[in-house]
């Protein structure tokens, strides 16, 4: 749509303006996130531009010292456990939820997907008296269990999405040539969602990984996650190396919607909708 | 023969009926499809659902009374709670403060009662030290001369509420009412009635973020609902990035921009438009602005969704019977997309309410909204009681919204990319 030929001035002001208002409000969604990057590279510890130089040292911090590294290190052995922990459960309910007749579908669906409802602050603090009584406060597990209640509904959400679009007969064809629930499962299912299976945990790690609020109540020093220690940089010292890290979550933000978006094509094709 | 066939149609090989054949296939279908949901419904339920139903439980139960000061807890059911309680009452107390001292939880009762009458605490504690060394009574006269606290009717109005497991105590003070000496309910001393205004500022934030978020995103909204797929998808991209950055990095970028020495403040001083840095930071500006940037997606893209449904062919007809660009619009376009405007707003609006990481990093101590007090009350005032209460609350609240919105909408309207 473009200002017709034969728009009065009036509705080509108008048109103009409705333009310059959607570059601003996309200049204002997009720049805060796109000032981070740079200034990361920053090689004085200022937030200015024009920046000095340009420099890694504050990438070296973050990929060298302890305190940065080691909570790299939680956020990643946490976000791999929550993944293959979320992906697993989520994708076998999953299966189920797609049956026909599934019983009281609705009142389940919403237990499954409580936890992307209720306020986060709520569930780390209900978490956190839970724990404290059955001692799973500052532990691996305890955070690894806190962070899968969290991503489940993720896995959930995308691969019924996914078998919602799969073609049942093909499970009925394969039983009727004699293959067993598990072989037709692993040989025609599984292939066929796999791509949905992907992008979910790929949406569950980032899940995990980006979480502070659960991980702030619930992990002790030695759980220390990469989003908590920004949290607590934030709160003392802002210093560029947490432009750093936050430069690295958005990498991997995008990095995983891209992918989840070629999956999706990709799905797409081979079904041939399009 | 016919009859033959008949019964040949309705009974299986083994003589049972064809009907009950296929209802127990069925059933054994439905419990199979159950069982693979029930593993992942057991987790929910156990390491999700119970921990929060027991916090909205804890807003109204609390025994440490009951269970630390047991003799006084009994002694007091007689109490009429006009005078000071008699003689066998103040012994009760005297043996369960000598007991407190030596099993050191004196410190919890005195924790305890000092929710509800601020300033008692010490007293408590000094009192079940000096309790410890009376050896006989009468303990009247001896306890009201270890602490005037004694020998006050709201102490022990209190002592006789701790009878009860449960208490309505914490739920009342979040909506700033509290017991008086005779157990009456009182408004809470203005140094106390802090929560209608945490509550009203929470609302009040929401809705303003909301209506900023609708503002900003409509016309967003409308364009990329009408330009070619090639551009609005690029332009998509733009918005999906934002939204899949994390709320953490999001408010980190906001700090970086706003703070005294930061980006914004460090070019217009260098412009020199400004002789000093403005406050950006810590205050309801920079909390709204940032709380706006966040939402701006969830607003826009239901919006966005119910725009492409929208047939252009509707506004073409309506110009083509008369009526001028802005008319068709506002009579025509508008209306129909108003499902989106609900269920954007609405759902914008729930997620507002249980912002905690944007007005703790980017909010000022009067920008603290609902979920920050729950965060403060479990981790540095301790008052488990209290977080309950106020976390109950939060979650009545968001889950009725919810409740709204999937009568509005459908909660699949939810979707992750």
């Amino acid at each position: 749509m473009s200002a017709s030929a034969y728009a009065s001035p009036i509705e080509k002001g108008w048109y103009y303006l409705h333009r310059l208002i959607c570059g601003a409000v996309l200049l204002f969604l997009i720049t805060p996130i796109l000032v981070v990057i740079p200034l990361s590279f920053n090689s004085v510890p200022f937030f200015t531009f024009p920046m000095p130089g340009l420099s890694l040292r504050w990438y070296e911090e973050i990929f060298m010292t302890e305190r940065w590294q080691g909570g790299l290190r939680n956020s990643i052995f946490v976000g791999v456990a929550v993944t293959l922990l979320a992906t697993v459960l989520g994708t076998i309910a999953a299966l189920g939820l797609s049956r026909p007749n599934f019983p009281w579908r609705t009142a389940v669906m919403s237990v499954l997907i409580s936890p992307i409802i209720v306020p986060i602050v709520i569930t780390a603090v209900g978490t956190y008296f839970f724990y404290a009584d059955i001692g799973l406060l500052n532990t691996y597990t305890g955070l690894i269990l806190a962070h899968t209640t969290l991503a489940t509904p993720v896995v959930v959400i995308t691969v019924t999405a996914t078998l919602a679009g799969y073609d049942h007969s093909l499970t009925r064809a394969a039983a009727s040539l004699g293959a067993s629930p598990i072989t037709a499962f692993f040989k025609v299912t599984l292939p066929l969602i796999l791509p949905g299976m992907i992008s979910g945990s790929l949406f569950a790690f980032l899940t995990s990984f980006d979480e502070v609020v659960v991980a702030l109540f619930l992990a002790g020093p030695e759980q220390t996650t990469l989003p908590k220690v920004m949290f607590s940089g934030i709160r003392e010292q802002i210093s560029p190396s947490i432009a750093a890290a936050a430069t690295v979550l958005i990498l991997f933000a995008v990095t995983v919607l891209v992918t989840a978006e070629l999956l999706r094509r990709r799905s797409e094709r081979l079904r041939g909708i399009r | 023969m016919a009859t033959m066939a008949t019964t040949a149609v309705q009974t299986s090989s083994v003589g049972v009926p064809l009907r009950i054949t296929l209802q127990r296939v069925e059933r054994r279908r439905k419990l199979r499809a159950f069982g693979l949901v029930l593993p992942l419904l057991l987790f929910i339920v156990i390491a999700f659902v119970m921990p929060i139903g027991r916090m909205m439980f804890d807003a109204v139960h609390d025994d440490t009374l009951l269970v630390l000061m047991p003799k006084t807890t009994a002694a007091l059911s007689v109490w009429d709670g006009k005078d000071l309680p008699d003689e066998s009452a103040y012994a009760a107390l005297a043996g369960d403060l000598k007991e407190a001292w030596s099993q050191k939880t004196a410190g919890r009762i005195g924790e305890r009662m000092n929710y509800e009458l601020s300033g008692v605490a010490s007293e408590v504690k000094s009192s079940a030290r000096k309790a410890s060394m009376l050896s006989a009574g009468p303990y009247k006269a001896a306890m009201i001369d270890i602490s005037s606290i004694w020998g006050q009717r709201e102490v022990w109005s209190l002592l006789k509420r701790g009878r009860s497991a449960y208490t309505a105590f914490y739920l009342l003070r979040s909506a700033d009412f509290q017991y008086g000496p005779e157990s009456q309910i009182v408004a809470s001393p203005p140094e106390n009635a802090i929560f209608r205004d945490i509550f009203l500022r929470t609302l009040g934030i929401s809705i303003g973020v909301t209506a900023a978020t609708l503002l900003l995103g409509f016309p967003l909204a409308y364009l990329l609902a009408t330009l070619p797929a090639r551009t609005s998808n690029l332009l998509m991209m733009a918005i999906l990035t934002s939204f899949f950055t994390s709320v953490l990095v999001r408010t980190t970028a906001w700090v970086v921009l706003l703070q005294d020495h930061g980006l914004i403040n460090e070019t217009l001083m260098a412009l020199h438009i400004l002789s000093q840095p403005a406050e950006l930071i810590f205050n309801r500006f920079g909390t709204v602005l940032a709380m706006t940037h966040i939402q701006l997606p969830f607003t826009l893209l239901p919006i966005y969704s119910v725009m492409k449904s929208i047939s252009p062919s509707h506004v073409r007809a309506a110009r083509s019977l008369g009526a001028g660009p802005f008319y068709a619009f506002w009579k025509v376009y508008f209306p129909q997309t108003l499902p989106g405007i609900a269920a954007g707003c609405l759902l914008t609006f729930i997620l507002c309410l249980g912002y905690y990481i944007t007005p703790a990093l980017v909010g000022g101590p009067g920008d603290m909204m609902v979920s920050n007090f729950v965060a403060t009350y479990t981790n540095e005032q301790l008052n488990w009681g209290m977080a309950s209460a106020l976390g109950a609350i939060l979650l009545t609240a968001t889950l009725l919204l919810y409740f709204v919105f999937n009568k509005l909408v459908g909660l699949d309207q939810i979707r992750m990319g």
